[in-house]
């Protein structure tokens, strides 16, 4: 299968990965465009037989940094845990929202990590090669975002026992 | 955060995926059955982990935006194209191609595997006939008409010979060649002092195809080709320079065009 087949193939799991990075579907699928345009121009750079999946994430998560420090979009908090309340009982498009905002206050290669991981259920190998980082590495970055996501999706009693 | 030196925070974590393997997971279990705290914790990561499945898998389902597919097969719409017929995108074909990007346009090429075999063959073809001196072409385009009747009969589809005065190259004529997917024209062109270009054409099977301008390289013969709809084109020069042959490649695809 040629890389064109092979990335249309991949699109809706780009899409959804994208949904979780970005939020809103339309700002979602301008990262999917700009992964797309993004992953030809740097074809170059993948390996031929390594994983294009793992290659098309490390993608989109660097146009995907890039994209929100230049537009100072988000002010990622990484000591402080923002306050965001449970709300989990207004109904799932509260739910989704503080997900979606949740998800964006991680640190960013803290969340690369668990939306590999949680999302695309990669093994932690597969999470260590495609970014580069040692499996000790995935570990912890996977352990501290899901502490830090818990204490902002289900609220103070979570956040007593993160914050150390 | 898990201080019992017998269960690692990583063995937490894999335990609340389900990837731990068998052999720990009873001692986990043991481990939690004391600690509430770190019991609600592996919930809660197991929760988040179901919410973020809830919340994002559906897209999955959702229908893929043409604009999305269009960049994934890195093709333009045609009037782009046509509107901006020098834009260059080079492939990553195998080992023949070398890249770089005109005028900073938006990739456009829709990679066709074969296409780069057809680049192969138009370069090969180029250097075995472009120094004849004697006998360059089997029709000469004193019988332009009667060369590009045959020529279409034998290709099944319509081919012309484009008129390239404005580039400075006139028809020397053309000839028939075995293609891998059946038979090929070959035009040749030459300019007053001898530099020459040779215009390799071929049916396309599936008729609809098109990919925008590529470039490619064999030794010292540069391949500016392309696909539409049913035929496939390479112009192939040792002698012009890569902007004298995108010019001329240029000139042919509008010309071609219905």
């Amino acid at each position: 299968m040629n890389e064109a087949e092979h990335l249309v193939e991949l699109i809706p799991r780009l899409r959804r990965y994208a949904r979780a990075l970005a939020g809103d579907r339309a700002t979602a699928d301008d990262l999917v465009q700009d992964t797309l345009e993004r992953a030809w121009s740097k074809l170059h750079l993948y390996r031929r037989g390594t994983d294009l999946r793992a290659w098309l994430f490390t993608v989109m998560h660097n146009v995907h940094v890039n994209r929100v420090r230049s537009a100072r979009a988000t002010d990622p908090l990484d000591d402080e845990m923002p306050e965001l309340a449970s709300r989990a009982s207004q109904g799932d498009a509260l739910v989704l929202r503080d997900l979606d905002r949740s998800i964006a206050r991680l640190p960013d290669e803290q969340r690369a990590v668990l939306l590999l991981v949680a999302l695309e259920e990669m093994s932690y190998e597969e999470v260590a090669r495609s970014l580069g980082i040692p499996i000790g590495t995935v570990m912890s970055r996977l352990s501290r975002a899901r502490d830090k996501l818990r204490a902002m999706m289900f609220g103070a009693a979570a956040k007593l026992k993160v914050v150390k | 955060m898990t201080t019992d030196p017998q269960v690692s925070d990583a063995e937490l974590q894999a335990y609340a995926d389900e990837r731990l393997p068998q052999e720990r997971r009873a001692a986990v279990e043991a481990w939690l059955a004391t600690r509430p705290e770190e019991t609600e914790r592996v919930a809660d990561y197991r929760r988040l982990g179901a919410a973020m499945r809830a919340a994002y898998d559906p897209v999955l389902g959702e229908p893929v935006p043409p604009a999305l597919e269009r960049a994934a097969r890195r093709q333009a719409k045609r009037r782009n194209f046509a509107a901006a017929a020098g834009w260059v995108v080079l492939g990553f074909a195998a080992g023949a191609l070398a890249g770089w990007q005109l005028h900073g346009s938006r990739p456009v090429v829709a990679p066709a595997a074969d296409a780069g075999l057809m680049a192969r063959r138009a370069a090969i073809a180029h250097a075995t006939y472009s120094p004849e001196v004697r006998h360059p072409v089997e029709v000469g385009a004193d019988q332009e008409q009667h060369l590009v009747a045959w020529l279409s009969k034998r290709l099944g589809v319509k081919v012309r010979a484009p008129k390239l005065e404005e580039a400075g190259l006139a028809l020397v004529g053309g000839r028939l060649l075995p293609g891998e997917s059946g038979p090929v024209a070959h035009f040749m062109y030459q300019t007053n002092n001898g530099r020459r270009l040779t215009m390799y054409v071929r049916a396309e099977p599936s008729k609809n195809r098109e990919t925008a301008f590529r470039y490619s390289r064999e030794n010292n013969v540069g391949v500016f080709y392309w696909i539409d709809r049913d035929s496939g084109y390479a112009i192939a020069s040792a002698d012009l320079n890569r902007e004298e042959l995108l010019r001329v490649a240029t000139l042919v695809y509008k010309q071609l065009e219905p």
